[in-house]
């Protein structure tokens, strides 16, 4: 072995495993419990929602994104790191292979003019509110 | 252990406590899932570091510990407000022992789309020296 991590050795990191994977014991059998991939965080302002997720090591084009009425899905895969006869692994965290996701969008967008980047492993999608969807102003006349 | 692999491999995992240095920034800091495999003359390591400022990786060694780190960028969009959040953002670090069969002086790293490459040479083995024996 070359590598034995230093980190892995702390005892309070392993009680904090321990408790979450009771926690996970006692979340019950329901299958929303099962993990999300990728994670996301949701930002609005009142015109434009922006999500973020991480997604190293992907490749951009091999991220898809598609919008049905209010559903955003992203799908993607990660390839395997090429590896000859008789390489071997000493460690492996990393998952390989298909992810997909689907979202509830915070409200109707404008389909094509959604814009999505991908800087250093984090995909940032910008989607702009539907001109209809945005709120308007009802004024109030007075008599 | 699967359970194990299945969350550091989904779930970002924080720093318990960061030994005996302290930290000058304030944020999270966040342990990054690594692969480290061998090859027939290097040792690989991919680390996931998504968000990281290129320019601020840092890649040191001392005596036997190889320490990455690297501080993230701010990703939050201007003007926007957080609505809704699964993941948290922070500073990446992690140190692994070397053995003394890695080449230190050519050590090499590489930053794409998030992830960190840390290429590992091998010593190349000592060839066995034949010593023959002269019959006088």
């Amino acid at each position: 072995m070359f590598f034995r991590d230093v980190l892995s050795m702390d005892p309070f990191r392993e009680i904090d495993r321990l408790q979450s994977e009771m926690n996970r014991l006692f979340d019950g059998v329901s299958t929303s419990n099962r993990q999300r991939f990728p994670e996301v965080n949701i930002w609005t302002n009142p015109e434009v929602a922006a999500i973020t997720a991480e997604l190293p090591g992907y490749d951009p084009k091999e991220v898809n994104l598609s919008i049905v009425g209010d559903t955003l899905t992203i799908k993607g895969t990660r390839n395997k790191p090429e590896m000859k006869n008789g390489d071997h692994y000493h460690r492996r965290e990393r998952l390989y292979g298909n992810f997909e996701r689907s979202l509830r969008l915070p409200f109707a967008v404008e389909n094509d003019k959604v814009e999505a980047r991908f800087k250093n492993g984090v995909l940032q999608i910008l989607l702009p509110r539907a001109e209809e969807d945005k709120p308007k102003r009802i004024e109030i006349k007075s008599s | 252990m699967i359970a194990e692999k299945e969350k550091s491999a989904l779930k970002k995992q924080e720093v318990g406590n960061l030994d005996t240095v302290e930290r000058t920034r304030s944020g999270k800091v966040f342990v990054p899932a690594v692969d480290i495999f061998e090859t027939e003359n290097e040792v690989i390591v991919l680390a996931d570091m998504p968000g990281a400022n290129e320019k601020s990786i840092e890649i040191t060694l001392e005596q036997n510990v190889l320490t990455i780190q690297a501080s993230v960028e701010d990703d939050t969009p201007e003007g926007f407000d957080l609505q809704y959040s699964e993941y948290d953002t922070g500073d990446y670090q992690r140190s692994f022992n070397l053995t003394d069969t890695i080449n230190r002086d050519k050590i090499d790293a590489k930053y794409t789309n998030g992830v960190l490459k840390l290429i590992l040479p091998k010593i190349e083995p000592v060839k066995p020296k034949k010593i023959e024996v002269k019959v006088g």
